[in-house]
Parts: structure tokens; sequence; C-alpha cells
């Protein structure tokens, strides 16, 4: 169980205009639990990218078990014994569990062979998962337990985890952690990759930090304090939103027994769901993807129409309204996909501007866009929310994440919303930019607007939210104060874990189909 | 080695510099197909190029046949390209021209012998209303039943083709023909004919109207919201969408302002240069008119430059397969490796090419 397992050594990569990776060096134990941590952007991905074989370095090499390793494409990789789960699955969502998997084998054996060593490979590792259903109705705590499965079934030396919690419930993260210390125990190495500090401190041996594409420092995460491996990760002390609260008892958004199609073929439609939203306060809607989040905020963005009293701003019902309509009454929406839904690629950051503030900032007289006053508008998203690009004339695709959802969420706070529903608000943005969203958010619910955040960053929902209620395939629990609340019953709230009474029924679910 | 790497963001040089990179690649590709056929190159793409326009001897004949035949390759591209800017494809130019012909010829005709200022302008609505009528049957079947307009308005070609025919031999024969297929001659009837405005330069109502349609497209597309709702349709739909834009609308104007367009260029054309409904009056213009639309970049400017130089390419070309014989085969062929050379050169817009070693930069 000792001995080096892969050796890193002066690993760089560069891509125009910035270096991912500089010179990064680190080994991993057989029989470790290593953790690789950083923000994004730091370089976590572009190094997992090569240790995987999908990147080849500019410089530097490795070594597996002392020989030396250089995988030409994931295919090498996985013949030599590394298996990597991807934050995105790659999952056929009309195909079942066991085709999928199928699918990603070289010589896959016949289907009944394999579904059975899927049952076997499931029960061992306490990942209930059932062979034959199909992926499209799986929660996602169940899709990356079949990429998982996947890996193992490769008997892998090192499983390399890319931000694996990031989709899970707490109580579904529990189970996982139990089958990565069970695989650790059973001699798999393993490269866990993420940016929360108190799971790295539960799970895992030791931890590389990165930062900037360079290694700034390894440490034993159990001994040392999170502030410091924090501090490390970000490089300077982080500025963390105050948050008091401004709920009043005045009625700014009431949503009653809001029933909804879905979006997408495998989506999830609303089923009657209701709350009331109080100005000034700030509610949280947590709930793993796919469970409708993407439904409730087309409903309240106006990109899908409802009955009109399902959703009523003040006494006004507006369910039946467009998005335009709803924005000139104070509704404003920020979504969750930056590039393609709340921004147009490659369309300037003018033209963006102008895309959701034409009503309200008065952009357009008779039918004509009036440019100079969009570029204007622009100019001021991208001073007060220092959006760093060098100016309104660049294509939205040209600025990192967390520039342009910091120009998104700015485009909707600064027409002065009544009401303002955002998706995931800091989803792969770094940690400064996430902290001034954030702060903006509040500074907005202060000046006595109504905010929705939706997230599946709990940490985020406990951090800024007065209330919170769960979203579970597609019902809304009923919203609570968040200060009431701690980690294990907004899991519950969640719907636990997902899924986990299938493997010891499977009978029930083959039924349920 | 060589390299492409992904831009950043579109370049902006390359997007005007592409264009006249593609007409000197295609002088050099063709010179070498017309060398292939046993002809001299340079010789084949100075008569193509440079004759028409300033050749002693055909020029005063060739000069004018530019503008007559780039007024409807401008007036269907300009339309064309509201549809290709918003990702509706509307390959049926060429069925809303001959539709746009017909119903205005009809209308003129209607009237024969019968002079009033007010026939030829009742003509141009007939002919608008003709093309946005065809249109609009693609346009209706996309929005109702998702179908797909590239189909739809393609195969309408043919159904208009026939019903050229038809007409042709049956409705709009002229009586005095002699049995002949064909209508009468608008051209001599002066209320229902659209004459050469100013003698000697092929002037028509059709280069008003093509001129006129530029630079009402330049001011719908970059200063009116239904062209920025356009491109950010086709840029990103569900952008769009949440931008509060009417998908079906978009295809309905998209479809319509093409179909009016293209029926106007038939309808000048039917009651100028050719004069009358024949079975040969369809001519391609249609699917010319989707080369000059890209090769314009689809922008209006662009257009009405790429629709005179296609017209060049015409008038060249018959000058070269009567000149030198080169069969009209090649000159088609040539025609469409301008469109070829335009989108290939369009990877320099999006990507940078590197050569030689990757570098750190």
């Amino acid at each position: 169980m000792t001995g080096t397992l892969i050796k890193i050594d002066g690993l760089t990569k560069a891509y125009p205009g910035v270096i991912a990776n500089d010179n990064v060096s680190f080994q991993i134990d057989a029989g470790e639990v290593h953790a690789l941590l950083g923000e994004n952007g730091a370089g976590k991905s572009t190094l997992v990218k090569m240790i995987y074989g999908l990147v080849k370095p500019d410089a530097g090499q490795m070594q597996l078990r002392g020989k030396p390793y250089a995988p030409a494409e994931p295919r090498a990789a996985r013949a030599a014994g590394v298996a990597m789960v991807f934050q995105h699955f790659s999952l056929f969502e009309a195909l079942t569990v066991a085709e999928n998997i199928a699918l990603g084998m070289e010589n896959p054996p016949p289907m009944r062979q394999l579904s059975d060593r899927i049952t076997t490979v499931s029960q061992d590792y306490g990942l209930p998962l059932d062979p034959h259903r199909t992926v499209g109705d799986l929660s996602a705590g169940e899709r990356q337990r079949v990429e998982i499965i996947r890996c193992l079934l490769q008997d892998p030396k090192l499983l390399i985890m890319d931000e694996p919690t990031s989709v899970l419930t707490p109580q579904e993260v529990d189970i996982l952690f139990a089958t990565l210390r069970l695989l650790r125990d059973q001699g798999t190495s393993i490269l866990y990759i993420s940016h929360k500090l108190e799971e790295i401190r539960a799970l895992c041996d030791t931890a590389t930090i990165l930062r900037g594409g360079q290694n700034v420092g390894t440490c034993d995460p159990r001994q040392t304090a999170a502030r410091d491996m924090a501090e490390m990760m970000v490089g300077s002390r982080l500025h963390v939103p105050e948050k008091v609260s401004h709920a009043t008892d005045q009625v700014a958004l009431t949503v009653n027994r809001l029933t909804s199609r879905a979006v997408s073929p495998f989506g999830t439609r609303l089923r009657d769901v209701s709350f009331q939203l109080w100005q000034g306060e700030i509610l949280g809607i947590g709930g793993v993807a796919g469970n409708g989040q993407d439904e409730l905020l087309a409903a309240m963005s106006g990109e899908m129409q409802v009955n009109p009293d399902a959703i009523r701003l003040g006494n006004r019902p507006i369910g039946h309204l467009g998005p335009n309509k709803r924005r000139r009454l104070g509704l404003l929406a920020a979504p969750e996909e930056r590039l393609g839904h709340a921004a147009a690629p490659d369309m300037t950051l003018t033209e963006n501007a102008l895309l959701s503030g034409k009503v309200r900032k008065a952009l357009e007289e008779n039918g004509f866009l009036n440019w100079n006053k969009a570029r204007r508008f622009a100019d001021q998203i991208i001073d007060r929310f220092d959006v760093r690009t060098p100016n309104a004339a660049n294509a939205a695709r040209s600025l990192s994440g967390g520039n342009l959802q910091k120009f998104v969420i700015g485009r909707e706070i600064l027409q002065n919303p009544l009401v303002l529903v955002v998706n995931q608000p800091t989803w792969g943005v770094d940690a400064q930019a996430a902290a001034a969203i954030r702060q903006a958010l509040l500074d907005l619910a202060a000046e006595g607007a109504a905010v929705i955040v939706i997230s599946q960053d709990l940490d985020e929902l406990m951090e800024i939210t007065d209330r919170f209620a769960a979203l579970n395939e597609g019902r809304l629990s009923a919203p609570r104060p968040t200060a009431d609340l701690d980690v294990e019953q907004i899991g519950l709230m969640l719907g636990g874990a997902h899924g986990m009474e299938v493997a010891h029924a499977p009978e029930e679910s083959t039924a349920a189909q | 080695m060589i390299r492409l790497e992904k831009r950043r963001q579109p370049s902006k040089r390359w997007t005007y510099l592409t264009p006249p990179l593609a007409v000197v690649a295609i002088m050099i590709a063709g010179g070498f197909m017309f060398w292939l056929l046993g002809k001299d190159p340079v010789e084949a793409i100075r008569i193509i190029f440079w004759d028409p326009l300033f050749n002693e001897q055909f020029a005063s004949y060739s000069r004018p046949q530019i503008l007559v035949k780039a007024a409807p390759l401008i007036l269907i591209a300009i339309g064309l390209s509201f549809g290709f800017r918003a990702g509706v494809w509307n390959i049926g130019a060429e069925g809303q021209y001959i539709m746009g012909a017909i119903a205005g010829a009809a209308v003129g005709l209607a009237f024969f012998p019968t002079e009033s200022a007010l026939i030829f302008p009742l003509m141009v609505i007939a002919g608008a209303l003709g093309g946005f009528l065809w249109a609009m049957i693609p346009a209706l079947l996309k929005i109702a039943f998702r179908t797909n307009e590239i189909l739809v308005s393609l195969l309408l070609v043919y159904v208009a083709d026939l019903y050229l025919a038809s007409v042709s031999f049956g409705a709009l024969r002229n009586p005095d023909g002699g049995g002949f297929p064909g209508s009468r001659n608008l051209q001599q009837y002066p209320s229902a004919a659209n004459p050469e405005l100013i003698a000697g330069t092929g002037a028509h109502w059709g280069v008003v109207t093509a001129i006129f349609a530029v630079a009402v497209a330049y001011v719908l597309l970059n200063h009116h919201r239904i062209g920025f709702e356009i491109k950010l349709t086709g840029q990103s739909p569900r952008a769009a969408r949440f931008a509060g834009v009417n998908p079906n609308l978009i295809i309905a104007v998209c479809l319509g302002f093409s179909g009016i367009l293209a029926g106007l260029a038939g309808l000048f054309e039917v009651s100028g240069p050719s004069g009358q409904i024949n079975i040969d009056f369809a001519s391609g213009y249609g699917f010319t008119a989707i080369i000059v639309a890209f090769l314009g970049r689809l922008h209006p400017v662009g257009i009405l430059l790429a629709g005179l130089l296609m017209a060049l390419t015409y008038i060249g070309g018959e000058l070269a397969q009567l000149m030198l014989g080169i069969p009209a085969a090649a000159i088609l062929a040539f025609q469409g490796m301008l469109l070829f050379f335009l989108l290939a050169m369009d990877v320099l817009t999006d990507y940078r090419i590197l050569v030689g070693k990757k570098g750190l930069n």
C-alpha cells in the first residue's frame, strides 16, 4: 500500500495569453486520497487533463510506478490504469445505464453479463444503481454513479474525480465518501479536485494547492486550518459579504400553484409550486440540478408563459406575460447559462446590454435603437461592477466566466428591479467575483427589492439568504428561515439521498417503469 | 507545422479583407481551370473582369447590362440576407421571383389595352404580393408544423416553374401570338412597361428599388429593433427568447420580406428587360442571389458590391463564351468557386494561423 504511484515533474502548459500550468510537480502515493485544491482558473482542470491524456504538456514529464508515462490519448491513460470522472457527465439520456457503460468500453461483454457486473460492483462499493434504468430519468447523483461505476469496471489504479460533490445532496456526499474510502483501503489512489475545504479536510490525506497555474504548497489538510488553505488558494484575504436581513412584510411576488411543462425532453416540470416573496428579502431555492430549476427560471422570466394567476407581481397577475412586459413591470431575471442564454456570445457588450435592458433603460424609441445610450449603459455596468474588459465593444465570449457573470448580474441590478430572479449566480466564478456578486445581491435587497437565488451551492444559500426552500422533482418545499437550518436538515429537504432505495429494492423500480 | 487557433473574437479586419482575397484567389484558380481547358488564362480573366467595363468595342453595350443583371440579384440578396442572419433559410427565392412576375404581369395584362398611370404601381403591388404569399407557404408551415423551410421553399421553386409553363401556354398566352407560348410583350404596352429611365445606363425602376432596398436594409439592420432581433435569433436562439423575441414573428418577417423583394425583382424583370411571361423566364437569379448574399457578408453595402461583381462575371462570362469558346458550364463553375473560396477564407476571420513551433505568448 505504500510507494509512489504517479510522479509529476515540472508539467507546463500554456494557452495563448495564459499559462495554465507553470512547472507543476507533486506525487501521489498508492492508496492515497490526494486533493488538488484551487480556485476556478487556477489550472486544476488542465493538469488533470494532461494526466488523463486529453492535453499534451508543453514541458515536463510524468512517471507511473517508476516508468515514464506520457499518454497520447485517454485510451492510453485508461490502459495504464488511470480513470476519470468528469464534472460534466457524458451520458446519453435516452439509453439505459448498461448501454451507456457499454458505449464507453473497448470490448463490451454481452449486455446480460455487463448488467450483472454493474450490479455486483454497485453493491460492492455501496453505490446503488439499477443497470436497466434510462439515464434521462436519473438524478444527478445517480448519473455520477454511472460514471464512477464505468471507471471502476476498468479496475483503475488512479481515479481522478473533478468536483464530484457539486451536484450532490449532503447525504449523497456521505455515500460517495464512504465509497472513496473503501477504494482507498483497497489500494486505489484518488486525485480529488475541489475548492470546498471542509470536504477535503474530511476525506483527503494530502492536498496540493494550485494558484495561477503554480503549485503554491502541499499540506496535510487534516493538520492545516481551513483558513490557511483558503489563503494559500486565493493569495489574499477574502472579503466575506455581511448579511443583515432587510425583509419587510410587504408582498413583492406571489406564486400560487404554479404548474408547468418541462423545457426539455428530460427536464422536470414544475408541480404546484407556491410561495410568497417579501420586499427586501432574499429567498434561496436549493436543489440538485435537473429538479426544475431551469423551468422555474423560465416561468419567472416569462420565457415560458403560464396561467395568469399563477404569478402575481404585487397584486397584478402576470403569469401570461412575455419577458419584456414583465421587465416593464419590474420582474427581472438572470439565467444560469451565461453564454447563449443570458448573453449572446458573439455580440458586443453594448449589444448584450441592450438585450435585456432595452425596456427599462428606454434604449429604444419607436422601434429605433439608441446605440449611444446602450453604450453608456454598458459602460456603467462595466464601471460599477468592475468588469475586466478593454471596452464595451468586445464580444461577450472574450470575457472570463467571472467577468461575464458580473456583467450579466450587473445588467439586471442596474435596471432597479422590484424582483430579481437569478439562477446559479456564482457558478464557475472565481472567489473574488463570487463575493462581489453576492454582495451586490445583498445590497439590492437592502434597497428594498426582493431577490430569488436559485443555486446548488448550499454554502452560498446559507451565506446570503433569509429563507430557504428546496426544489425536488419539480415540487417546492415550504420556505423556512435559513438561520434555523443546518446542513443536515437542508439535505433532507433536498430529498435526502436520491435513489438510495433503488439498489435495495430493484423490483420496485422496475415495476414503476 | 501549421495550426489554426480560434480567435477570442472574430477579426474585423479579416471580415473586410476576405472578399477581395477570395476574388483574387478565384482569378488564379479560375485561370488554372481555363488553362486546363486549353485557353489562355490571362486573356480569359481579362475578358471576364475587364472587357465588359472598358473594352472599346463592347463596353457601351455591356456596361448597362451590368446594372440590368445586378438589380435583381441585389434586390433578392438583400431580402435573403435578413433570413440568413436569423437562421431562416429561404432557398426558394427563384420561385418567389417567378410568382411575383406572374402576379404583376397578370395585373398589367388584365388592363390591356387601357392606358393609365395607375397600372404600373398596381403591378408593383401585385408583384410584391405574389412573392410575399409564395414565401408565406414555407413560413406558415414552419411556424405551424416545424417543417424545414429549406426543403419547402426549394420544392416550391419547381411548382412555380411548372405554373409559369402553365400560364405561358394558357391563361396569360398572347391571344395575338399565333399560338406561340408566352404573354404579350409588356414593353410594347406603355402603361405596364418598366423602361430604361436614363438612356444608355440600363437603369430601370428595379435598379432604383434595389438601391432604395440597400439603404432601407442598412437602417433596419443597424438601427432598428427588428434588425437586432434578427441577428440575435441567428446567433443565439435561447438568448433571443430571453430578450423577449418571438421566434415565429422572426420567421414570418424574414421569409415575408425576402418574398416581397424577390417578387419585386421578378416584376421589374418581366415588365422590363425580359418583357414577357414565357417558359424560359426563370433565369436562376434567385439561386445566384444566395451567392451574392454570402459574398456580400450579408451586409447591405457588401451585397451591393457583390451583386455588381456577380453581374460582371455574368456579362464577362458570356463574352468569354463568345470570344474564346469557353463552355457555359465552366463559367458556372467559375461563379460557384467564388462562394467556395469566400467560405474557405472565412477561416481567417475566426481563426488565426500559426506557422512553426507553438510559442508561449
